[in-house]
């Protein structure tokens, strides 16, 4: 009766073989085809420390002036800009100036890119129930799967490096613009498509004139929640060689130093803020129609 | 605008019923299936069940039912909203269910426009870019459409509101937006799924007056549905009753107050204000002789009520009916008026002088006229 008390698994033997072959399967792979991956994210990875440079290079004035102007145009408020102001220059006063650029642009980058891939998949998933239910699966486990797990294959085909980094913080923050521009578009009203049809639109004038500007405060809150996932990586992108605000982090971590990971931490904090009020400042904005409801 | 004069649109043996193997079941209902029977035995909805009815190019053609009678579902057909199970919807000659994807788009920015129970604006958009919504689907150059647009919006009364958003307008508001979003696409089919439905009765009454007014000039083919007889009976030229996907009786205001077909529609009408909806031409007593006796004279459509008020305010016993051409028609005395508003029984088919001009075509189910029977079985033949 042992099968009853202890799980009756796999012989060892076998089982090493198993998690053996898969290893080394993955490395064959990696030798045979990782340069010519890495040679394929090249563009990627020069565009990144362009970005980088750009941000770290532009004297600070010009840089706080250019974020500020940002965050007036997204969101008309004197507040947003004014907390804006004083989160970065209370950064840089904390001598956390340099790092503070690194992840932003590190942030932007991987925003865009998100914003890029996650849109278009989300259109093909709301048109489709059977595409949805092909996606769907594949976003849950992105999003469970630890984020550790999926850095081992990435590191074993990139190495150590901004790249890397990015795809792990992409693939961390890609769902929920996917399935928050599913959600929006799946949200119109159906009489209102039903006018646009009823008027000979075809598809792509439906998508352009109905679907996504109605669709538009949904998809906001998705670039709204993939920037913040985005920002939530950058400790973790750090262990892989990612530059920024996690590498002090991770120092402290590793060293105790509870002052230097605070301040850090609270830097990460600062920008996610801005990045939060602004975008959703900019969110609203966009809703103005809706505001003044007749009765 | 007035050259683009409506196109008629003949509907005929058209079937809806709504599930996965439709098709199947339509034998069938045509071998006398109930609604309820196929509901039961095979879980499939009868939606429309042989509908035929013939719209003349540049009227308005009512279908009145209440809700669940198929009478939306049936308008949805006209434009291809919803694919019928089987049958033809002709417009000019063309059969709008064969068309292909391209013909179809081409046929709904060009022949037809819609205005819709719950409004249906894009609540991003102002007044302006709705009502240019037609005209951008079509590819117009934007200045031809805020020209066309402006017109129209003027024409509704929202001159002045074209850079509000729906949200700030009430709904009757909303529902002019609607109407001349419709109209600046100047198809020659305007459908109408009950349109005022939503809208407070005066404002109703208001929207229906506009729309009167409107096709006065604009000739077009109107088909409007309404779950309202009042409604129905001052908009139609032609009245189609539908019950439970079926259509009951159709013909004039005057043929469905005056011979309800069935004890259903003879419930209606008896709420029906009768002196408002009935000309003297119907009820009058016909001219035996072309002798014209002395006294006051009035038109064939007058209604009853304006006539019994010419009669109490002259004080005069009989009014002479004369026809469009000022012929003398008939002669109409106060008794006569206050007989017609007052019983609810069907009219004597005798007493029917159609003064309208237009022959008594009421068709009631149980007596198909024999003409359109030998068509349904050549046509159920090709099938």
């Amino acid at each position: 009766m042992t099968w009853l008390t202890t799980f009756p698994q796999m012989n060892d033997a076998y089982l090493t073989a198993f998690k053996k072959a898969i290893d080394e399967g993955f490395r064959q792979f990696t030798r045979a085809y990782g340069d010519s991956i890495e040679a394929f994210f090249n563009p990627l990875q020069s565009f990144l420390i362009a970005s980088e440079r750009l941000m770290i290079n532009t004297p600070w004035p010009i840089v706080i002036a250019v974020i500020a102007l940002i965050a007036w145009v997204a969101s008309r408020s004197l507040r947003v800009v004014a907390g804006s102001v004083i989160i970065l220059l209370a950064i840089g006063y904390f001598g956390m100036w340099e790092d503070t650029m690194r992840t932003i642009s590190m942030i932007l980058v991987c925003t865009v890119l998100s914003v890029v891939i996650g849109i278009p998949i989300g259109i093909v998933m709301s048109r489709s129930a059977h595409v949805q239910n092909i996606v769907n699966p594949i976003l849950d486990v992105m999003q469970t799967m630890p984020s550790f797990v999926y850095l081992i294959p990435v590191v074993m085909l990139l190495g150590i490096g901004k790249v890397p980094g990015l795809i792990a913080v992409v693939i961390y923050a890609l769902p929920p613009m996917v399935r928050l521009t599913n959600l929006g578009i799946r949200l119109v009203d159906r009489d209102v498509l039903e006018a646009a049809d009823a008027f000979g639109s075809s598809n792509w004038q439906k998508l352009k004139n109905v679907q996504l500007p109605l669709a538009m405060p949904t998809i906001m809150a998705g670039i709204n929640q993939t920037i913040m996932m985005a920002l939530a990586m950058v400790v973790i992108a750090s262990m892989i060689g990612v530059q920024g605000l996690g590498q002090p982090v991770l120092k402290a971590i590793a060293n105790q130093y509870f002052t230097l990971g605070m301040f850090n931490g609270l830097a990460i904090v600062g920008i996610a803020i801005i990045f939060d009020r602004v975008s959703q400042a900019f969110g609203l904005r966009l809703q103005k129609h809706r505001e003044t409801v007749h009765g | 605008m007035a050259d683009r004069i409506g196109r008629g649109i003949e509907i005929k043996h058209l079937y809806k019923i709504f599930g996965e193997r439709a098709v199947e079941h339509v034998d069938s209902i045509k071998g006398g299936m109930s609604k309820t029977a196929l509901m039961e035995q095979h879980s499939h909805v009868l939606g429309l069940k042989d509908i035929n009815i013939s719209m003349p190019g540049g009227c308005i053609q009512v279908i009145m039912g209440l809700s669940g009678s198929g009478k939306s579902t049936l308008i949805r057909h006209i434009n291809r909203l919803i694919d019928p199970t089987v049958g033809e919807v002709l417009v000019n000659g063309v059969d709008v269910v064969k068309m292909n994807k391209a013909d179809l788009l081409r046929f709904r920015r060009h022949q037809t426009a819609m205005v819709f129970q719950k409004f249906a604006l894009l609540p991003h958009r102002t007044v302006l870019d709705n009502t240019v919504y037609g005209l951008e689907v079509q590819g117009l150059p934007r200045k031809r459409q805020v020209e066309n647009a402006m017109l129209w919006i003027e024409r509704v009364g929202l001159g002045g509101f074209q850079h509000r958003y729906p949200n700030q307008l009430s709904g009757g508001m909303q529902q002019r937006v609607g109407l001349a979003r419709a109209l600046t696409n100047d198809a020659p089919i305007l459908l109408m799924d009950e349109a005022f439905s939503a809208l407070d009765p005066l404002i109703r009454s208001d929207m229906q007056t506009v729309l009167l007014e409107l096709q006065k000039e604009i000739k077009k083919t109107i088909v409007f549905i309404t779950h309202d007889l009042d409604e129905a009976l001052r908009l139609g030229d032609r009245i189609a009753i539908l019950r439970d996907g079926e259509v009951i009786q159709q013909g004039t205001s005057h043929e469905i107050v005056l011979r309800p077909a069935d004890e259903y529609i003879a419930r209606f009408v008896k709420e029906v204000n009768r002196g408002r909806v009935l000309h003297v031409g119907a009820i009058m007593e016909a001219a035996t002789s072309k002798a014209e006796p002395p006294g006051l004279r009035t038109g064939l459509k007058t209604t009853l009520e304006e006539a019994a008020k010419m009669l109490v305010q002259s004080g005069e016993e009989s009014l002479s009916v004369v026809d469009d051409e000022g012929r003398f028609a008939g002669v109409i005395d106060i008794r006569g008026i206050a007989k017609a508003i007052a019983t609810s029984e069907p009219w004597p088919i005798d007493a029917n002088r159609s003064g309208a001009g237009r022959a008594p075509d009421s068709e009631q189910r149980p007596r198909r006229p024999a003409g359109l029977a030998a068509e349904a079985s050549t046509t159920r033949l090709a099938i």
